[in-house]
């Protein structure tokens, strides 16, 4: 067991960090914002505000208290599963957050599980055929795709479907019960098919990066060199040393994924956390844009930190510490 | 079946011919085209062959005006340069007349557009037509003097957010490694924490607490680029700063300013300006993304990503008005994208690898 006892160590730091960093992030979303000009109950309340009436609405609100308790009493609501409740219904922020955030990781989890199997297969071709033509193709099409805002590769494939190919299109429901059904994912065939397009692009080009950075190193043309069939000079001699960039790659674009859900929602009206983050910023319903804002950056956090754990887990040198 | 057929035999010829001739790109691209259209015809869908048809003309407009650009370039610009622009690949040239272009448009916005930026000309959502070159908007303006007017709107804070985040960016990255210690620790942790943020996520936490108006945009997104510049600029200057010539200069007792502007940024100049070219193509899909989602540039001013926003829902009645905003956010992204490539590409060919 004390082989592993480093490698215990270096993940239990990561973890802290990761924790520390999200509750750094919610410190500064949520003190940060207060040091910004501009009253909250002012911009609530927007043209019609009167020196009375903000001074009620600030009561009513408890922004009279100092920003500091008001941010500990909120902290200690969030860390019991508690995000308090949204200034534009009176309703309690859980109510919504939990069943939006089962729709988005539907929608998400499904385009990942496309989109990485599929990157990580365009990438290798990619290498396997560097500077020859598929590798022009696949360059010049991500390019592209890189290129294109995510809102219009959403309308591109609306209007490429409803009026080309004569497929209705309509917007996504996801109906109550589970959600993992056959139904559900014909749904939301069109907006997975959006994020695949807009995360591939970018996993594709960094997986080939990645794979190209080992690729060019001496061991490999070593093993080139002797002989070794190329398959196996890959999967070998290769693979073991791109665990750890293309985890990092993958986690990178899944983080990616967790934004451009936003605006992927936001085009096909798909009830799920991007569309209730947008709506609460549009009415400037700051608990709820909060509680959003943490939820995502937690996520984005949290994939970051599973990278690293991974490449740590995946590099052998921490296995025999000097 | 013949209808597919002739069309499709046609299409692999003109392929392998481009291969041969124009570029592998292009006969790639008319390749695939063909493998569409064959495939297409075999599901029997009448509409998707015009649909390539339509795309293949578009990657071979694209690569005559990138051609006849080349020509013309190292016909005006004098000889050393006119050396470099002979051998500028294709994409790149036509990435640099659309740039130029619509850099012209953005200049002589209010001579070249036929009609005010707000001004109600028709009906709603009015077909193409002589006097509406791209029909009509959601509230009867016209969409090509609009998307005339957008240029100069998205196209101006982009390059001012871009320009203003390379400049805090570099600055600060600068003084982090210039000073070292505990400036650079804080400095760089600060970065860290915001890099933690999603840049979306953290604009729209932000805009929503903020007064909307142009220039809290601009600060704003430039704040939120500044952290890559930050990493960027760090990254080099550490490499730099250890070499022996600065060390000379430090020893000869030159303030930080000259250890900068003298010593460290003639050296840094090539990556920072291609990375200065993916950043502005990047603020032009985040403003976009911004405005798409309310939060960018207010109405009635004319802007790339809110005339997608307000034209939307004419698709559900098939009025394409929100696609030409759209494609041409992509076209410019693109283009500024394609001549980022070719000067990394340069670069790295002068050096014998990406330094």
């Amino acid at each position: 067991m004390t082989k592993y006892q480093p490698i215990m160590r270096l993940v239990a730091l990561r973890i802290t960090a990761g924790l520390l960093l999200i509750l750094a992030i919610s410190a500064f979303l949520f003190l940060g914002l207060e040091l910004l000009p501009g009253d909250f109950a002012q911009n609530f309340l927007g043209q019609t505000a009167t020196p009375e009436s903000v001074a009620a609405i600030r009561q009513e609100l408890g922004l009279d208290v100092p920003a500091v308790s008001r941010y500990l009493g909120w902290l200690q609501g969030v860390a019991t599963g508690d995000f308090g409740e949204s200034w534009a219904n009176r309703k309690d922020v859980n109510e919504q957050l939990f069943s939006r955030f089962a729709n988005t990781f539907f929608l998400a989890s499904t385009a990942a599980l496309v989109a990485v199997p599929l990157a990580l297969f365009l990438g290798v071709v990619s290498v396997h055929f560097h500077n020859k033509f598929p590798d022009h193709a696949i360059n010049i099409v991500s390019l592209a795709a890189i290129s294109m805002p995510d809102f219009f590769v959403g309308y591109l494939l609306i209007f490429f479907f409803a009026l080309v190919l004569g497929v209705g299109y309509g917007p996504p429901i996801v109906p109550e019960g589970p959600l993992w059904t056959l139904q559900n994912l014909e749904l939301i065939a069109l907006p997975v098919m959006t994020l695949v397009i807009v995360v591939l692009a970018h996993m594709m080009r960094m997986t080939k990066a990645a794979l190209l950075n080992v690729m060019e190193s001496p061991y490999i043309e070593t093993a080139e060199l002797k002989g070794v069939r190329p398959l196996r000079v890959i999967w070998k001699h290769a693979a073991p040393n791109t665990i750890a960039p293309i985890a990092n790659v993958v986690a990178l674009n899944m983080a990616y994924l967790v934004v451009g859900v936003v605006v992927i929602e936001v085009v096909f009206a798909y009830p799920g956390m991007g569309q209730y983050f947008i709506d609460a910023v549009t009415i400037r319903d700051m608990p709820v844009v909060q509680a959003c804002g943490i939820v995502f950056s937690a996520v984005y956090v949290i994939l970051n930190m599973l990278a690293d754990i991974i490449s740590i887990i995946a590099n052998p040198r921490l296995m025999h510490p000097k | 079946m013949l209808q597919t057929i002739v069309p499709s035999t046609v299409l692999v010829l003109t392929a392998l011919f481009s291969y041969q001739r124009a570029g592998k790109v292009y006969g790639l691209l008319a390749g695939s085209l063909a493998a569409l259209l064959i495939a297409s015809g075999l599901f029997g869908n009448p509409a998707v062959p015009s649909v390539a048809a339509a795309m293949l003309l578009f990657v071979f407009c694209a690569a005559g005006i990138g051609l006849v650009f080349r020509l013309l370039l190292a016909r005006v610009l004098p000889a050393k340069q006119a050396r470099i622009a002979r051998r500028v690949p294709l994409t790149a040239s036509f990435g640099l007349c659309v740039i130029l272009f619509v850099l012209v448009l953005c200049i002589f916005a209010g001579y070249i557009a036929p009609y005010g930026e707000a001004e109600i000309v028709g009906d709603i959502w009015e077909p193409a037509s002589r006097t509406h070159l791209l029909g009509t908007d959601n509230l009867g303006r016209d969409m090509f003097s609009r998307l005339v007017y957008g240029a100069r709107t998205t196209v101006l804070v982009a390059i001012t957010a871009s320009v203003l985040s390379f400049m805090v960016g570099m600055f600060l990255s600068f003084l982090a490694v210039v000073i070292g210690g505990w400036c650079d620790q804080i400095l760089s942790r600060l970065n860290d924490l915001m890099l933690a943020i999603p840049t979306l996520v953290f604009a729209l936490v932000v805009l929503a607490a903020l007064p909307q108006n142009i220039a809290v945009l601009i600060i704003v997104m430039a704040i939120i680029d500044q952290t890559r510049v930050f990493r960027l600029g760090r990254a080099v200057a550490t490499d730099v700063i250890v070499m022996d010539f600065v060390e000379a200069a430090r020893l000869r007792g030159e303030k930080w300013a000259w250890i900068v502007f003298r010593e460290i940024l003639p050296n840094v100049l090539t990556p920072l300006i291609a990375e200065f070219g993916l950043r502005f193509a990047y603020a032009i899909l985040f403003l976009s993304s911004l405005s798409f989602l309310g939060l960018g540039i207010q109405p009635p001013q004319a802007d790339w990503g809110s005339m997608v926003k307000d034209n939307k829902d004419g698709l559900i009645f098939l009025v394409p008005a929100a696609l030409y905003p759209g494609a041409v956010i992509a076209l410019l992204a693109v283009s500024v994208n394609m001549v980022v490539d070719w000067m990394l590409n340069r670069t790295a060919s002068l050096k014998g690898g990406r330094g």
